[in-house]
């Protein structure tokens, strides 16, 4: 090739580099408004009655869920996240002038949750929900934004993040935004009832259902395709079920006041929470009010259903399937009953249990190994116990006992193997 | 219990189930505070008892106050062990005072200790630190604060018997390397950076080679001031 051909050549890559580059960045500033970064927050404080509506909103956001320690002040940060991309630790969110948001004013609030920028400029890492919370519109994060304000000023410095390259990088997380990020308003649907808006506007903004509830690319971003349609929560290794799929935990078939039980109390006739699913009940749907929880019921409630996957596993070996009798017998029959009935009111069913037969056997392996108390609420203020299994069985216990809930008293669930249990406990 | 002891004891409550009279469809469960905290005997033996060769402590009889202060201390990080944690992250205050209140009320036999292993010297050592401490090195007797009969004091100090040896062991290190903590000032993080590791050993040995006090045992109080700053024995 000529001089002339490789210059020609070597200009046209950088073309397309820059024309690249500058895509990008175009991306990463939409619908984004610029920001006067020396804006003080205002000298006033607000009025009790924004600042007592921003604790309700935080609250329905789950805030604190992350950005407090485990007994560290609330809202102080410090709580790390762990992705499939290195730890991400939660900022200080109280108005420390040094190590919280002290100076930031409440567009630079906004554009955090609105656009996923720092005060400072630089890019947040999606691990905060904003491509949930950018739904969120301006007077909710403004009044998040006095509640924050409120709060006793705690000082508390960031720790940094643990990220591994290339995944700590900015100009990384700028092309992955540009891919998988894009801003949004919540525009309420003409023709739906006020209480469909509202819990819609609830579930797919600051209740960041789908932070858990959808599955996720190998580059950690939401898929489309079925929305909510549940998938398996990074790192935690519990199965969030699919809102979608009535044969998951989807609630198209249940009566509305079952729903709203099951967010404001952890329990409900025909099922409870468990795993991650308590968190989110303690610390944030039992203090929503019941018409909140009444909108997200209805909203769930109209999710289009999705179809259930064809069973293609063959059924469960005799032996497994008479190991796990025995073992049944031994220690789940006194609370869960001889025939996985259980007993009303105090100890959940384990026949016909959407939970138990969940094709993901994550949760099932979960709960037997773990056990666990339904997290307690007004609804349910002295929950039974489940005992750990794991003090007391093998892997490979574990997994025929799970074997045969699932299989013992209808539609067969895909036999449980201890390397299952290995990997999922 | 055996597995098989344990078979029967379901096959005998299945078989009082099916007398029982015409009660819906299910087991005979009974809604009772021991029937919801199930979840803590697998571990810490049937009613809160320690088995003597295992690693879990004794919870029966221990002090209300200790066992609430170690639940929130579960709940809130000051002490690690992930399954406990598991368990009461989601629980209130409320229902965690309930649930110490009646581990605190069981007054059960104690199970025989195991035959002490270490040599007569370190014992009698143990023996001295346990009962005199070590005034030069502002080490109070164990027994100033968690009672003569080591049976602990209310309202919130524990007792010292019935406890499994490595169990004892795994507290000190705890203590020493920050992993179990408690409400500032913490006494017992103190003593056991004043402890030497070959005296951790005496007094753990010769505490779990002691045999606990019958059934019935009277309750005693903790007599402020303790002999040392402490934030979390009084209350």
């Amino acid at each position: 090739m000529s001089a002339r051909r490789w210059m020609l050549a070597g200009v046209g890559t950088v073309a397309v580099v820059v024309a690249l580059a500058a895509a990008v960045l175009a991306l990463n500033r939409l619908d984004e408004a610029p920001l006067d970064a020396t804006a003080a927050p205002p000298a006033t404080a607000f009025d009790a009655a924004t600042v007592a509506r921003g604790a309700y909103l935080a609250r329905a956001g789950n805030c604190i869920g992350c950005h407090t320690a485990r007994g560290g002040a609330e809202y102080a940060g410090g709580r790390g996240v762990d992705t499939p991309f290195g730890t991400v630790y939660a900022p200080n969110l109280t108005p420390d002038r040094e190590t919280g948001l002290g100076t930031w004013s409440a567009d630079a609030f906004w554009r955090a949750l609105h656009n996923g920028r720092s005060k400072d400029g630089r890019l947040l890492t999606p691990a905060f929900p904003y491509p949930s919370y950018t739904r969120v519109n301006r007077e909710d994060a403004d009044a998040i934004y006095a509640f924050l304000r409120s709060l006793p000023p705690v000082r508390q410095p960031n720790r940094p993040h643990a990220l591994r390259f290339p995944y700590d990088n900015q100009a990384a997380l700028a092309v992955w935004r540009a891919l998988f990020f894009r801003p949004g308003r919540f525009e309420p649907e003409a023709g739906r009832s006020a209480a469909w808006n509202r819990g819609s506007y609830l579930v797919r903004g600051l209740g960041h259902c789908e932070a858990c509830h959808a599955e996720r690319n190998w580059l950690g971003a939401t898929r489309g395709g079925i929305e909510l349609g549940g998938g398996l929560i990074p790192m935690q290794g519990w199965y969030a079920p699919s809102l979608a799929a009535p044969h998951e935990a989807g609630v198209q078939d249940w009566p509305e006041d079952e729903v709203v039980a099951l967010l404001g109390g952890g329990v409900a006739p025909r099922g409870s929470v468990m795993g991650p699913m308590s968190e989110v009940v303690f610390r944030s749907t039992q203090h929503l009010s019941r018409e909140d929880l009444r909108a997200m019921a209805v909203f769930l409630k109209s999710l289009p259903p999705a179809a259930a996957r064809a069973q293609t596993a063959p059924p469960p070996g005799g032996a497994a399937m008479r190991r796990g009798e025995a073992l049944y017998g031994d220690h789940c029959a006194a609370c869960h009953g001889e025939r996985g009935e259980g007993a009303a009111g105090l100890y959940p069913p384990l026949a016909g249990n959407r939970a138990v037969a969940l094709r993901a056997p994550h949760n099932v392996v979960k709960a037997i190994f773990h056990g666990g108390f339904a997290p307690a609420t007004a609804a349910n203020p002295r929950p039974f116990g489940m005992p750990p299994f794991a003090q007391l069985l093998s892997d490979a216990e574990v997994a025929d006992v799970a074997t045969y809930i699932r299989n013992a008293w209808g539609p067969a669930a895909p036999e449980v193997t201890a390397l299952d249990v290995l990997q999922a406990r | 219990m055996s597995r098989r002891a344990e078979r029967l004891a379901a096959a005998a409550l299945l078989a009082l189930a099916a007398l029982a009279p015409a009660r819906a469809a299910g087991p005979a469960v009974e809604d009772s505070i021991a029937q919801r905290v199930q979840a803590c005997t697998v571990c810490h033996g049937r009613e809160g008892r320690a088995t003597p060769d295992g690693y879990f402590p004794r919870i029966a009889g221990k002090p209300a106050g200790y066992l609430y202060n170690q639940l929130v201390n579960f709940r809130d990080g000051r002490r690690r062990y992930a399954p406990m944690t598991y368990l009461v992250e989601h629980l209130s205050d409320a229902y965690l005072h309930e649930i110490a209140g009646h581990f605190a009320t069981l007054d059960l036999p104690y199970a025989p200790p195991l035959p002490a292993q270490a040599p007569a010297a370190a014992l009698a050592q143990g023996e001295r630190l346990v009962r005199e401490g070590d005034a030069a090195r502002e080490l109070p007797a164990c027994t100033r604060c968690h009672g003569e009969r080591m049976t602990g004091a209310e309202p919130a100090i524990p007792g010292l018997l019935g406890l499994p040896r490595d169990y004892l062991l795994a507290q000190f290190g705890a203590w020493r390397n920050g992993q179990r903590r408690a409400a500032a000032p913490d006494c017992m993080a103190t003593i056991a950076q004043r402890l030497r590791p070959d005296e951790i050993t005496a007094l753990a040995g010769w505490l779990a080679a002691q045999q606990p006090p019958a059934a019935g045992a009277p309750k005693v109080r903790a007599q402020a001031p303790l002999p040392i700053d402490c934030g979390s024995g009084l209350r």
